[in-house]
């Protein structure tokens, strides 16, 4: 934290100053990625930014996205004997149709947080006789691990170890989402699932719908970068994908992560919770490795869906509300007590807001 | 109501668990003491002015890198003291052993124990000893209590922060989290994290007597600096800002925050003081702290302001400002 504060100042003043000047008309921008959302309001952007620019969260938080039946389902599974939940820290207090993990884990069941998917893998051979159901949540990033988890378990030839995937991908939601009545004037690209599909999946939103989009890395100046980058584009009436995170994100991605991907699972429809099912978005275990699929190995009663009522993180998620426009927000739904996804993740948009309030001081 | 069940979050001193105590053990146990809702008590006994406190100590694993359960059980009861500007005398120290526990590490804890109060120049005068049968407990649970004497002159309280102090902060932030972090997950890091548990109560003692003007003392522990800064501005209706470029935080504890999506701004700590005192005595103020060794690196982070009651801010390395909040929820259960 104690870097060159000057030169960081400087820099991140020469891009304000700029943004500022470019800036003729409201803009709506949208950082798709929730770990975006979290950077800008850790860095207090909105404070370097003219009031007409409007920084709008996106579906990028995987845990938001996930929908209660998928939750329903993980905590049917915890409730069984002899199954061990392996999962992220952070699905844990997701709200499902009448539970959540966290209240399941009070009660007993076995939960275990890991940091990486292949954790569940000495679980699994620490405890031979339970099932091991690890929670496979999360985008483009996360799905080569959990895949390659699968690849280790077929190898060591392990027989308890199970995956429940709700992995999704980014492209195709933002082809809804464009496609959508939602108005957007830019979209700043998540870097790190750019680092392992490359530039080439999001051609369509310049071309389709004449959206300039930047992928963008996650320090403060990074971000701030890609938005005067996206101002500069919308200035000159220009819709391109730009590259502002080359360091790490290469054009043509990560072949070998995508080639784990392809190796295990095969393309799906599936549902995001606030967009609906949307074609060809998910990723499920495929035909070779199908032995690992928790839902068509082991069987499960799941109670039926409920969806909180008055909660507004469908349009949260779509960009269309802000989560204080939201009557849940701040009262009724807290991070101690979310009623919605967005509240409870990190990295979503309402706990984002709650945490941190409109970006700008004083108050 | 009738289904609700305690949960982790309940006990990480957090949003949950100043609910519980709103409202479970207050209206329970109100009185003006306990009101104060200090580190420790302040109470009277035949006209003399005392400290008192408990606190129990789960933390996982027993063992870590620059300290021990025994340790902890030591000097965060000595601390919580040293925060209410008393200085520690007595201790009383409970155990609840799981059957089976290893006698050699118990004889571990015990050495820890002694030495941390020798240190402090604190007594162990009362203790009790409960084994519990196997899986009823996770090995070894301690608590302890704790009196200490009102150092004279000396009123410490959150309600005395007011506009035109200065914060400051006696060291790096976040060291212990990250040192229980890294053993209980076997991260292996280039550089180990010591876990920065000590007891304070040496300097802080010193701190009162050479400036007995010093308003307000916390230690950051479980919820860490942005938890005790925002209570301390609703308690006292003050804005305060903070300047991220001048928090001490080590580089490879912000490389695993970054890594693992943590704030070394709400990590616990176990031997560090914010501190609140007026402009003019900070300067002796931080040469005292620097005089120890638990204070070499102590410096100002920030400063209470007139405008935005109850709300802390932070000027962000690139010039923005961002809220501090209480921690609400945290994946670090039994850190202390």
């Amino acid at each position: 934290m104690m870097t060159s504060s000057k030169d960081l100042k400087r820099t991140a003043n020469f891009f304000s100053r700029e943004i500022s000047r470019l800036v003729d008309r409201p803009l709506r921008l949208m950082e798709v990625c929730g770990t975006h959302t979290v950077a800008i309001f850790k860095s207090g952007i909105r404070q370097l930014l003219p009031l007409e620019v409007e920084l709008v969260s996106g579906p990028g938080c995987p845990v938001c996205v996930t929908s209660n039946a998928y939750l329903d389902t993980a905590i049917a599974y915890s409730r069984q004997d002899d199954v061990i939940i392996t999962t992220f820290g952070d699905m844990l207090r997701v709200p499902g149709s009448s539970s959540s993990l966290s209240v399941q884990k009070a009660k007993g069941a076995d939960i275990r947080i890991v940091y990486s998917p292949l954790e569940s893998l000495d679980i699994a051979a620490a405890n031979t006789t339970k099932k091991v159901i690890f929670l496979a949540v999360g985008f483009e990033t996360t799905a080569p691990t959990a895949a390659a988890t699968v690849l280790a378990a077929a190898d060591a030839g392990v027989d308890n170890f199970y995956v429940l995937s709700a992995h999704k991908l980014v492209p195709p939601a933002l082809r809804a989402l464009c496609s959508n009545d939602v108005h957007l004037d830019g979209l700043l690209l998540p870097g790190h699932v750019s680092a392992i599909i490359g530039e080439m999946p999001y051609q369509f939103l310049a071309g389709d719908f004449a959206v300039p989009a930047v992928i963008a890395g996650f320090e403060a100046l990074d971000i701030l970068q890609a938005v005067y980058m996206l101002v500069k584009q919308i200035a000159a009436g220009k819709a391109e994908i730009e590259n502002q995170y080359r360091r790490i994100a290469r054009s043509e991605g990560n072949p070998d992560a995508c080639m784990v991907m392809k190796q295990v699972y095969e393309v799906e429809d599936t549902v995001w919770r606030g967009l609906g099912v949307i074609s060809g978005s998910g990723l499920r275990v495929n035909g070779k490795y199908r032995r690992f699929d928790a839902t068509s190995n082991l069987t499960v009663e799941v109670e039926p869906t409920v969806e909180p009522c008055g909660c507004l993180c469908g349009e949260v998620l779509r960009g269309v509300v802000k989560p204080v426009d939201c009557s849940l927000f701040g009262e009724a739904c807290r991070p101690e007590q979310p009623i919605g996804s967005c509240m409870v993740s990190l990295e979503g948009a309402c706990a984002a807001w709650y945490r941190y309030g409109s970006g700008r001081w004083p108050i | 109501m009738k289904d609700e069940r305690i949960l982790l979050a309940h006990g990480n001193g957090g949003k949950l668990s100043h609910k519980l105590v709103d409202q479970l053990m207050r209206p329970a146990f109100s009185n003006t003491a306990l009101d104060e809702l200090h580190d420790g008590a302040k109470v009277t006994v035949d006209r003399a002015d005392l400290a008192f406190t408990t606190d129990s100590y789960v933390v996982k694993p027993l063992f870590f890198s620059g300290g021990d359960i025994g340790k902890l059980a030591v000097c965060g009861t000595v601390n919580d003291l040293a925060m209410s500007g008393a200085q520690a005398r007595y201790l009383s120290a409970g155990f609840i052993i799981e059957e089976g526990f290893l006698y050699s590490d118990l004889v571990r804890i015990v050495e820890s124990m002694r030495s941390a109060a020798a240190e402090a120049g604190v007594k162990i005068v009362t203790g009790d000893t409960k084994v519990v049968e196997n899986g009823a407990a996770d090995g070894i649970f301690i608590n302890t209590a704790g009196i200490g004497v009102l150092i004279e002159g000396v009123s410490i309280s959150p309600i005395r922060a007011c506009p035109g102090q200065n914060i400051i902060v006696t060291g790096f932030l976040g060291d212990h989290a990250i040192a229980i972090m890294s053993e209980r997950y076997g991260l292996s890091l280039p550089v180990t994290v010591t876990s920065d548990c000590a007891p304070l109560n040496m300097m802080i003692g010193e701190l009162l007597t050479e400036v007995p003007e010093i308003a307000v003392l916390r230690d950051p522990t479980r919820g860490g600096l942005a938890t005790v800064l925002k209570e301390i501005a609703v308690q006292a209706r003050v804005g305060i800002m903070v300047d991220e470029a001048t928090i001490p935080v080590r580089p490879e504890v912000l490389a695993v925050c970054n890594i693992l999506g943590f704030d070394p701004l709400y990590l616990a700590n176990e031997g560090k003081a914010v501190i609140f005192v007026e402009a003019n005595y900070t300067e002796k103020a931080l040469a005292t702290l620097r005089r120890h060794a638990y204070g070499s690196d102590a410096r100002v982070i920030g400063q209470v302001i007139a405008t935005s009651p109850g709300q802390v801010g932070l000027r962000t390395a690139i010039g923005g400002v961002r809220l501090l909040d209480t921690l609400a929820n945290d994946q670090l259960p039994r850190i202390c």
